[in-house]
This record gives structure tokens, sequence and C-alpha cells, in this order.
């Protein structure tokens, strides 16, 4: 029996960076996984998806090679090696994990954890994974057994949740982890909302030439987004020949051989959709189960475990990070979390993290980018605002690069400057977003921003730009 | 219009003044100039100047009026032309105090308040003003003045919009740095409040501490320091008490402090010889064996006699002066201090206090001491002369008014008679709360101290 400081189960973002986090304090540490270094962001989420839209993106502009002045004939693409390319990248990544857990003298330990109590976590070999069969240790793993820690990190992450009657079926009905692998390209698509998840496949089947459905409950896609943002990627969206249904829901699925036919309802009239493939993309739960949480009395909420903002569950000893710790569910929040939460452990100066100040970023096209509040939430909380907004049309590089639509948004808080929300839309905003986070991490005024040197020609000029509009000083538009 | 006068405020700390008495009666004509009033206030008596010409209509608050709080309506002055007895009527009807009280002044940067239509003469005036300038520095500032502060812009905007001086906050961002949320708390706390804002609201800060810097706090003092660099030490109940009251006596009480050189020879000498006579015991030890320190609280506890006004302590808004001398004596412990007291130590025989030390200093080492034993005395002995500690000035023990440092005995070539001479002597130091003990007051305290311990005989009689 081998017993450590910490004992982290789930090797996700969230997990495995606390490990590392643990192991560069000294802690003794090991981590748990059934299945695979990396977690879902790795392995079936963020990067492989990245991978398949960075195919789809260069096929597009393929398409397009004549804008810019050059000829591409006999453009096509095959679907296996576009998966086959998306699959080395997370294989790759997932031994890069491995190295870095046994770089810095991580224990990984294969199997199914749960606890016992708290200090004692029993581990079993995992019957199955996601993708089927249960999987081969990563070499160096240790195997089932009990092992002790001081403290337990629950970092189980979370999975698709599954609306009853639409339960995905791996072959019509697909979560993202089908989707992510699909064998061959469907002619048409429903995608069952209109998230960061759904909304990526949508763009990736629709350039790949799907006909693709989009089929939202609320009435604006990407509904944790501002509205205006929303509003200009829809018109987008439709452009491209997505078809967008809002305020709508799923009230049935028929199965044939080789396609569904969905009845969807959007409280007025009903009307049925036929597709080869149906992506259900209604959001993720909390792996909660099987833990033993139960029986040590963790709290738990709409299934996810409840922290105290520095990861701490109300049983001393047991912490929760990430995707099963609760909203927003985004590995960059559980790595942070992962952080926060060891560090807390070890005694140093923590804060909780401050969940506005999570930037989400969705790689569809054109991509979306934000941080902070939207403009319906600033004014939901009362506060008098400013807002600027500055459209990627009056931007040098935008035109250059050839993507003149898009824009940036950003709303103050009138009475003291402060940056409250800014968002994005357009080419390569996912990567422009982290300006404004540090902006709003160093609680920066628009006066600083003003001040602040963009270099020319970037896309980042249009954000000094939507600054200065949201104080009348616009200088390109 | 008639021209309200207001009780004006001649200090910044002012709150309330007694209306000591009226020099111009109602009817009686008046102009820029004269005095109206003699007003009494915590420092001394001032007069109130009318600023306009009319007729002292009405007299609203009557000589020999005590707390009269700052720019309450004290008279009207009807202007020339005015009914005077109209004005005297009518002010009946609206007996309210002057708005002034309640609205803050518009000015902040103007913060002597002096009512418009009343002037101190000009040295009160430039007296208050001083005052004032003095007050502006008196949140001590978590940063010393001039040092750079760390804070975030929208922590400066905001503090500013506040009117919170961003030095006097703590802040908890990475390496102590000013973020949001510390401006937030200290504004719900109160913390650096402007004192110009203070004074013009005709309220002093809020008693003591809400002006105050906060100390860092443990994650900003742990943060500047690797996790593995220290072990952390728990507070007993001792160590807490220490740190408050400490704390509490360097932020509330003023102190100055003053130093004599004192010479030992005779008190060496006298102290040898009646060691010398002393009687054996059954176990063959001597029956006491006097120690300096044991001469030094004696002759604190004659001279305190000899002083009266210095053997008295603070309370609020006034002074308890004591019949008695209770000298307290710090006793280092094993993790602190204790200042048990040895009570009415004028009266006791040398041999007695010793004695009494003795028995108090071993019960406070085993932390035996009860309360009734080191509660109480106006003032303190601390003695580092066994450490060989030249001098140095010690820490008031609230609601002590002195406490007196006492350095090492040493040999010390000194000028006598234009010639040099080798003397035995030590260094003590008085520390005084100025609210109590003024320099003049606390020097004859010090010389009186001086005078028994050089000629010791004096002691014993």
């Amino acid at each position: 029996m081998s017993s450590y400081d910490i004992i982290v189960i789930g090797a996700g973002p969230g997990g495995y960076v606390a490990a590392i986090r643990a192991a560069q304090l000294g802690l003794k540490t090991a981590v748990v996984d059934r299945e695979h270094l990396g977690g879902i962001c790795l392995n079936w989420g963020c990067i492989p998806t990245k991978a398949l839209l960075r195919s789809a993106e260069i096929f597009h502009y393929f398409q397009h090679a004549k804008d810019y002045g050059l000829s591409a004939k006999d453009v096509s693409f095959d679907m296996g090696a576009v998966v086959q390319r998306s699959r080395g990248v997370s294989s790759r990544l997932n031994g890069g994990v491995g190295m870095l857990l046994k770089k810095n003298k991580v224990d990984v330990i294969w199997g199914e954890g749960s606890i016992d109590a708290p200090g004692k976590v029993t581990v079993k070999a995992a019957t199955k994974s996601v993708e089927g069969p249960a999987k081969e240790p990563p070499k160096g793993a240790l195997g089932p057994g009990s092992y002790t820690a001081k403290h337990i990190i629950v970092a189980t992450g979370a999975r698709p949740r599954v609306l009853p009657g639409i339960e995905p079926d791996k072959k019509l009905i697909w979560t993202y982890f089908e989707a992510m692998v699909p064998k061959a390209m469907p002619k048409s698509l429903l995608v069952m909302g209109s998230g960061a998840i759904g909304i990526e496949f949508a763009s990736f089947y629709r350039t790949m030439g799907a006909e693709v459905t989009v089929v939202e409950l609320l009435p604006q896609i990407l509904p944790v987004e501002d509205a205006e943002i929303a509003a200009h990627a829809r018109k987008r969206f439709e452009k491209q020949g997505i078809k967008i249904i809002t305020g709508a829901k799923v009230t049935k699925v028929d199965k044939a051989a080789d396609s569904v036919t969905a009845t969807i309802d959007d409280g007025k009239a009903k009307q049925t959709i036929k597709a080869d493939r149906l992506i259900s993309a209604v959001g993720v739960v909390g792996n909660i189960e099987n833990l033993g949480l139960e029986k040590l009395g963790v709290k738990t909420d709409r299934g996810c475990i409840v922290t105290d903002g520095l990861g701490r569950t109300n049983v001393p000893g047991i912490y929760a990070i990430g995707d099963v710790a609760g909203p927003p569910m985004l590995a960059h929040k559980a790595e942070h979390e992962g952080v926060i939460c060891v560090e807390t452990i070890k005694g140093l100066h923590t804060h909780a993290m401050d969940k506005n100040m999570i930037p989400g970023c969705t790689y569809c096209h054109p991509q979306i980018a934000s941080v902070g509040l939207t403009e319906a939430k600033a004014k939901e909380q009362g506060l008098d605002v400013k807002i600027g907004r500055f459209p990627f049309a009056g931007n040098g590089k935008a035109i250059a690069l050839g993507e003149p639509e898009g824009m940036i948004k950003t709303i103050f808080d009138k009475k003291t400057g402060k940056l409250l929300g800014a968002h994005m839309v357009g080419a390569e905003v996912t990567e422009l977003i982290q300006g404004f986070v540090v902006a709003m991490n160093l609680e920066t005024t628009e006066e600083d921003l003003m001040h602040t040197v963009f270099p020319h020609p970037t896309l980042s000029e249009m954000m000094h730009e939507s600054v200065l509009d949201a104080y009348g000083r616009v200088i390109h538009s | 219009m008639p021209i309200n006068v207001l009780m004006p405020a001649l200090s910044p700390t002012m709150e309330k003044g007694n209306l000591a008495k009226w020099l111009k009666k109602e009817g009686d004509s008046v102009k820029s100039g004269d005095i109206l009033a003699e007003i009494e206030t915590d420092k001394a008596t001032m007069e109130v100047e009318a600023v306009d010409e009319g007729v002292l209509a009405k007299i609203v608050v009557p000589e020999g009026t005590a707390d009269v709080p700052v720019n309450e309506l004290i008279a009207l002055i009807a202007e020339e032309g005015e009914d005077a007895a109209s004005v005297a009527a009518s002010s009946k009807e609206k007996p309210a105090p002057a708005k002034a009280s309640e609205a803050k002044a518009p000015e902040p940067k103007a913060p002597e308040t002096k009512a418009p239509e009343t002037k101190a003469s000009e040295a009160k005036a430039s007296e208050a003003k001083s005052l004032n300038s003095e007050a502006k520095q008196a949140p001590a500032p978590a940063v010393a003045k001039g040092e750079r502060v760390f804070a975030s812009p929208l922590a400066r905007r905001i503090a500013k919009d506040a009117g919170i001086d961003i030095a006097a906050v703590g802040g908890t961002g990475p390496h102590g740095r000013i973020v949001e949320r510390d401006v937030r708390q200290a504004i719900e706390k109160g913390v650096g409040k402007a004192p110009a804002q203070a004074a013009a609201s005709g309220k002093p800060a809020a008693p003591s501490g809400a002006t105050m810097a906060q100390g860092m706090s443990v994650d900003q003092v742990k943060a500047m320091y690797p996790a593995d660099s220290y072990e952390e030490v728990s507070l007993d109940g001792m160590r807490k008490t220490i740190a408050k009251r400490l704390v509490e006596s360097k932020q509330t009480i003023p102190h100055f402090y003053l130093s004599l050189d004192v010479e030992l020879d005779a008190l060496l000498a006298l102290r040898t010889q009646i060691n010398d006579a002393a009687g054996k015991d059954k176990d063959g030890k001597p029956a006491y064996k006097l120690s300096v320190n044991d001469f030094v609280i004696k002759a604190l506890a004659l001279a305190l006699q000899r002083v009266p006004d210095a053997n008295a302590v603070w309370a609020e808004d006034r002074i308890l002066r004591f019949k008695h001398s209770d000298v307290g004596v710090a006793v280092a412990i094993e993790g602190g201090l204790f200042t048990p007291v040895i009570r009415r130590a004028e009266t006791k025989s040398l041999s007695a206090i010793s004695a009494e030390m003795k028995d108090l200093a071993g019960r406070a080492r085993n932390k035996r001491l009860k309360p009734e034993e080191y509660l109480g005395g106006s003032t303190a002995v601390s003695n580092l002369g066994m450490f060989g500690i030249k001098d140095f000035s010690a820490v008031i023990n609230p609601p002590h008014a002195t406490i007196l440092a006492v350095g090492a005995g040493e040999k010390r070539v000194v000028v006598k008679n234009d010639a040099p001479a080798v003397v035995q002597a030590m260094t003590v130091t008085l520390s005084c709360d100025h609210r109590v003990v003024d320099g003049a007051l606390g020097a004859e305290l010090l010389q009186a101290v001086k005078g028994l311990i050089e000629n010791p005989m004096s002691m014993l009689v």
C-alpha cells in the first residue's frame, strides 16, 4: 500500500495540472485514471476538434483560393486522413502528458478510483473505456489496489448530457465521441444544441459539405455569448448555408436504417427534419457516480460537487476541481482550479478564482471569443455601461487577410471605467481575447487601455479602437 | 436676510465647545471684527468675531451652555435695514440648527469649516490651520509617504471617487498590490477616509483604529516569503494580549521621551552597606539583598509623591490622579512578560519592596499571578541593565501615563569641578503620555528620581 500527500482522481487537464503543481510544491502525488491521460479535452474535446477544424479551415481557403489570386483545382478531402491527423495530434499530446507526469515524479495509477473514507482510495481495474474495451495502462503505471493520501482531489470531469428518448446510439445519434471520428461523411446532419460543442461540429461539417441544421432551445444561438455577437455569428452561419432554428425543441426522433427524422416544436408549429445523423450536444453533466461521494456525505448540486471556491468540499480532506466541481466547464478553468486547490492544501496564498474573468472561445468559422459580462448581464446587474464596437471592416490587417467581417465589442462601467466584458467575433479572435483577460485581471481602466500602444498592422488594433469607441474617440470608424 | 452665527470649529478635532460668555447683548449693534462671544474648547478659550455689520438680533445659545456642537446656530444678526425684532421672532419659527452641520462642506479642500459668519482671531485661525495640517497626516499610511503605492488603476480610481487615501489601504493582490476588492473593503470599513472630509462633516474621524492603517494580513505577509522558509507559531493568550495592548499604546498614546544620566556611586555604597548589615536567617542566608532596581522602584514611587500631577492616568475624557504610588515592574518570562504592581510603594521599605518583587517575579515566571497583582498602577519600571543595555525607550503599558526605562550601570568619565572624574552612572529614559504628563512635568518627575537615586539616604527616611 502506497501512501501519498495527494491523490488526484482523473488525469484530465484539471487533474494532471493539479498533480504537477503538487509535485512542484514537493508533495508526493499520484493521479488515477481509467482511460487516458489528458482527459476529454486532449483526447475527445478541445484538441482533436481543433485539428479537425484546422483541416476544414484549410479546405475552405483552397475553395476560396481565387479570392487571393491563386488557383487550386480538384480540391477534395479524405475524411479518413482528416480524422487520422486529428487522432495523431491527440495521441502525441497524450504521450506528452505522460512524460510531464514522469518528469515531475507523479505516479500514475491505472484504473477506476473511488474513495472509501477520507484518506483512502481504492483503485479497481477498469472494465471499459469511452472508446469501448478497457485500455492498456501507460508504461510504468501502478495497478489496482488500496492507496492512502492526506488529501484527495476529485477531478473526474463530465460527460455528455443525455435527453430521454434521444439517447445516443453511436450509430445514428452521435455525441462528440462519434462526431470526432466519422467513418464516412454524412450528407446531412442535425445538431441539437448551439453551445460551443454543437456550433463547432456544425461549422466543421458544413465546411466539409454537409447540409447542417442546428436546433437550439433558447432564442439565441451560443446562449452564453453577448446577443449582438451571437446575432452576427448567426448571420454568417446562415450565409454559409447552416439552417438555424432557435426557440425550438427536438421532441421526437424516429430512426430509420441510415437516417433519423426529428420532430421539432417551436411552440407554435411542428416540423420534421430528416438527416443522416444527429449530434446531441445539449451540455455535459459531472461524473460524480461510483466515487463513494454519497457514503462520505460530500455535498453535490445538480450533478456537480459543491466546493468553496478553493476546491474544498464539505468533507475535510476531499476536494473537487474542474467540470465535476461545476460550470463553466472549460479546461482552462479546471487547470486553474487545480492549481488553486493544491496551493490551498499547501497553505500558500490563494484567492478563489473570479469566474467572471474566465474567457471562453468557440472555434467555429467565424471564431467567437469573450470574457466578462455580456451587455445584457451588465444591465441586469443595474450597471451603467459604456459600450464600444469596432468592425473588422475598419482594420487594415483584417482586409489584407481577406477577413473583413466580424466585430469587437467592449463594455465598461461608466462610473469607474472598469472593463466589464469584451466580446469578439471574426478571424483569429480566440488569440486576441487574452489581451483583455490580462487587462481585466490587472484591473485596468479605459484610460490605461487607451494609453496602450497596439502594434500595427494587427487585428489587435481593433481592441484599441473598440475601447476608444466606447468613449467617443474612435479613429477608423 | 438675517445672518446665522454658527458655532465655529477652531480645530479639526473640535466636536463641541462651551459657550463661555456673550460679550454683546441682543440689540447691540455689531460691526465686522467685534468680538461677539468667548468659546471654551478642549485647548483654550477663543473669541468669536463678527464678520458682518448689523444688530445682534437673537442669542440662540445662552452663555454658560456646555458642549455646543460645531456648526450649531448660536445667534442671529439682523443686517442693516432689517428689523431685529422680526428677525428674532422669525427665528423662533425656525429654531433648527443650521444646515451646515448636516451638509458636507462643498469644498473639501477647506477643512477648517469656519462658519462663514464667524472668524477666529488671526492667531487662532493659523493655529487651527497648523493643527489641521497635522491632522492631514494623521491616518498612518500603509505605505510611507513618498514611497510608491502599488495599486491597480481601477483601485486608484474607485479610491479617488470615494475620497479614500489609497496609501492607507492594505493590498491583498499579488505582492500586496492594492486591488478593487481592497478598496471596496476599505470603503465599507471606513479606512483611509481623507481627513478633510471627516473634518468638513463636523465630526472627528471615528475613534481610534478607524483611520489607522491595517496591519498586513497573514496572506500578505506569507506571500513575501518562500513557503518552506519559516515555521508558523500560533499565538498564546499572553502574546495576543501583548500585541493588542502595545499596538493600542503606540496608536493611542502620544509618547514622548526624556533621558537623564544618574550617578550611582552613593547608591551602590549605601546598598553594600545595607546588604552587609543584613541579618542571617536560620539557613544562614541573608535576610534581604537589595538590588539597584529595588532602589529605582522606591525612587520612582517617592518621586511620584513629590510630583503628584504625574501620578495620574488618562481616562477618555478625564484624568485619574492617584494618592499612592503603585509602580508596575516589567518581568520578562518565557514567551512574554508580566508587569506586576508594587502597591503603595512609597510607604514600603526597600527590604519590603525587595521581598515583594522576589515573590511577584517568581510567581510571574510560573504564571501564577492573580489579575489584581498585575492590574492598575500609573507607571512602571522596565530594567534591561542586566543585559548591558545602555539606554532604551519603553512603550507605555496602558493605561499608565509613564514608564521608566533603566539602562546598565557602568563606570563613566564625567567632568567634575572642571576635571575628569570616574563615576558609576546609568541612563534612565522616561516615556510619557503627553495627554497627562507634559514635557516640563515629565522632566520634573525624572529630576526627582535622579535626586533620590543620587542621594539615596533620603529614601530611608
